[in-house]
């Protein structure tokens, strides 16, 4: 007998076409996939009223495989495609899927402006802390001092936090979770779907066969049990020192806030123009 | 001695540019290319040379424009969708006269394509790319060895006529592997560069731009920019013949798909058939006395490509009225066989009753 949620998978993808995936065995991409569709489908949403539009990586390949209106474009370019498509049909519900790389190194620019503008647009960001598709290079994630195929000595950079980044950018609703903590996930995507304004999970993922070989987490599980130790709930973590703080992330809603969002805006810029110059 | 070795086509070229004294490389990941920034990540601080894996293509070649306006050999490499990014840099750094060594292994397009190997890219390398009057200086390597030797030209070209060189090459010729010989590791010393900004101390302070206003000063730059890209063409053209002395019809491939067309011209041999090759090593300059004289002498030229028709357009530039011109192309990561391409020799010579 077919599990039922293995059957809400199935009535999603496009398994008689683009199957099987690219994806290692073990990947978190398929965990945030499943995550997605069953947020979506429990907010009742219709298959034909959702565009995911990605970039290029591995997670840019997620809309390949589900059958809503479906955009895979360029490098770091997800959040221009879905501006345009937003503000040429406001109805329908736009979502981005994202890399690390792809939203933070090449996107970055795009990414904190789309922050900023707050169109009705939700990002998933996949942060698996490296670059997957090319080879297991660096990424603006990539932490101090860990191993990648362009930082064989070490990396000396110092990564960024992606959620923070978008918090300070201005996006109206901001979470944080891991493909550990699944049922967060979900509650977190269907946050972000349903929040009007610019919306931004941050999704802790693993990468075990480009990040994890590198830095002593060959496997899955390991990386699984990686998260699983090093996050906190923003709840509890309000009640921590700074000290006892280091070497955690926080997992949760980072930011939830009301402002007025774009298309309303500019609704309000139509009518102005009209009044102060009719035709 | 010369050392000889095993090499990957792309490992070639960052082994070339070491040799030739490039010390900093920036760049962004993308396949088939990647073993370039890979191995230069961890050779280059052996050699005192530093890396740094850039947030973007647009990122990378403005660090290349930066580091060689201060007199350094510098290098980037990427392939399709990153090289396009990189136009805005390359095109200043015409513009102020600024070597440096960009690598395009192509890749299918337009857009993302994939990773197979095409030559889709000829029009973007030798006619600018990116805005304004200008040209790269364009070398096609062949072999591993050459994707060695040419990284090591390209530097000297650049530094030499102050203008971005670009070596373009495909996945076939980045990822296969060739014994190359090496050149004798020893100190290199870089001519003089006394248009970079080192520090202006002791002379007057210089600097580099592109933009300029008053009343014809643009327009006598860019000319300045054609005088010296007719030297260019006067003197730095390179190609390989092969069987000119007493084909029937002459051959015009560059890269991988040259390699293929020698396998075509010794199949034809052994049934009588003599087919010659130019095979053009710089694509900028263009190597376009070879083929005129050439083709005076044997009117038929069947130009084969990976790409639609690309470097054909120069070849019809190069010709004189009354050659027979034929096309054989394979674009989008379709590479064709040598069977193929004597198939449509066969068909171009039988059209002219041979
Ligand atoms: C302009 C451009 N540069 C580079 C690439 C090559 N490329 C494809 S995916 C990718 C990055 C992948 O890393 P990330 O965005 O973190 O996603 P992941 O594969 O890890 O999911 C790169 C650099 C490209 N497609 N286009």
């Amino acid at each position: 007998m077919v599990k039922e949620v293995t059957k809400l998978i199935h009535k999603y993808l496009r398994h008689d076409k683009k199957f099987p995936h690219v994806w290692c065995p073990g990947c978190g991409n398929g965990v945030i996939l499943g995550a997605l569709i069953r947020a979506i489908d429990r907010l009742g949403l219709e298959k034909d009223e959702i565009v995911l539009a990605s970039g290029i990586g591995c997670s840019g390949r997620m809309p390949v495989y589900v059958d809503f209106n479906t955009l895979h474009a360029t490098h770091g370019r997800a959040l221009t495609f879905a501006t345009g498509i937003k503000l040429a049909k406001s109805s329908l519900t736009v979502i981005t899927v994202m890399g690390d790389g792809d939203a933070t190194a090449i996107g970055g620019n795009h990414f904190i402006h789309a922050a900023r503008r707050n169109l009705n647009i939700t990002a998933i960001i996949i942060n698996n802390q490296i670059y997957g598709m090319t080879g297991g290079q660096s990424s603006p994630t990539t932490p101090y001092g860990c191993y990648a195929s362009t930082a064989t000595y070490g990396h000396i950079e110092h990564a960024f936090s992606i959620a923070e980044l978008a918090k300070t950018a201005g996006a109206s609703f901001v979470g944080r979770g891991t493909v550990y903590h699944i049922h967060l996930l979900e509650k977190l995507i269907k946050h972000a779907i349903v929040k009007r304004g610019f919306s931004v999970v941050e999704v802790i993922s693993n990468c075990h066969i480009q990040f994890g070989r590198r830095n002593q987490m060959e496997d899955p599980v390991t990386m699984l049990e990686w998260m699983r130790d090093h996050s906190v709930t923003v709840e509890k973590a309000k009640d921590m020192e700074a000290e006892a703080l280091k070497g955690f992330f926080t997992i949760g809603i980072l930011a939830d806030v009301e402002k007025p969002i774009y298309t309303e805006e500019y609704t309000n810029i139509q009518k102005r123009a009209k009044l102060l110059n009719p035709l | 001695m010369v050392e000889r070795v095993l090499l990957k086509g792309n490992i070639a070229i960052a082994k070339g540019a070491i040799a030739a004294g490039c010390r900093y490389y920036f760049g962004y990941p993308i396949t088939p290319q990647n073993d370039i920034p890979e191995y230069l990540s961890s050779e280059l601080p052996k050699v005192g040379g530093t890396f740094i894996q850039a947030e973007s293509e647009v990122a990378s070649i403005n660090m290349v424009l930066g580091a060689s306006a201060a007199g350094a050999r510098v290098m980037t490499s990427s392939s399709g969708p990153g090289i396009s990014l990189m136009q805005e840099g390359m095109s200043y750094m015409a513009g102020s006269e600024l070597p440096g060594l960009i690598v395009n292994v192509m890749r299918v397009g337009p857009g993302l394509g994939g990773i197979a190997p095409t030559q889709g890219d000829y029009f973007q390398a030798t006619k600018g790319g990116g805005h304004g009057d200008y040209f790269n200086i364009v070398l096609a390597p062949a072999s591993v060895q050459e994707m060695y030797d040419l990284a090591i030209k390209a530097f000297e070209l650049s530094d030499k006529y102050r203008n971005p060189a670009m070596i373009l090459c495909d996945a076939i010729l980045g990822q296969m592997k060739e014994p190359v010989a090496l050149e004798e590791a020893e100190e290199v010393t870089l001519e003089a560069k006394p248009w970079a900004l080192d520090g202006s101390k002791g002379r007057k302070p210089q600097f580099l731009k592109t933009l300029y206003l008053s009343d014809g000063e643009q327009e006598a730059h860019n000319l300045e920019l054609k005088e010296k890209y007719d030297r260019i063409r006067e003197e730095e053209a390179l190609f390989e013949g092969k069987g000119l002395g007493d084909c029937e019809i002459v051959v015009v491939a560059f890269g991988t798909v040259s390699r293929i067309v020698k396998t075509a011209i010794q199949m034809a041999r052994k049934e009588g058939i003599k087919i010659g090759m130019i095979r053009p090593i710089t694509l900028f300059p263009f190597p376009a006395s070879i083929i005129r004289e050439t083709a005076k002498k044997i009117p038929r030229i069947m130009v084969v490509e990976m790409n639609t028709g690309q470097m054909l357009e120069d070849v019809k530039l190069s010709i004189e009225n009354g050659v027979k011109l034929g096309f054989y192309g394979r674009p989008g990561g379709g590479i064709p066989t040598p069977e193929e391409i004597l198939k449509e020799i066969k068909v171009m010579l039988d059209e002219e009753g041979f």
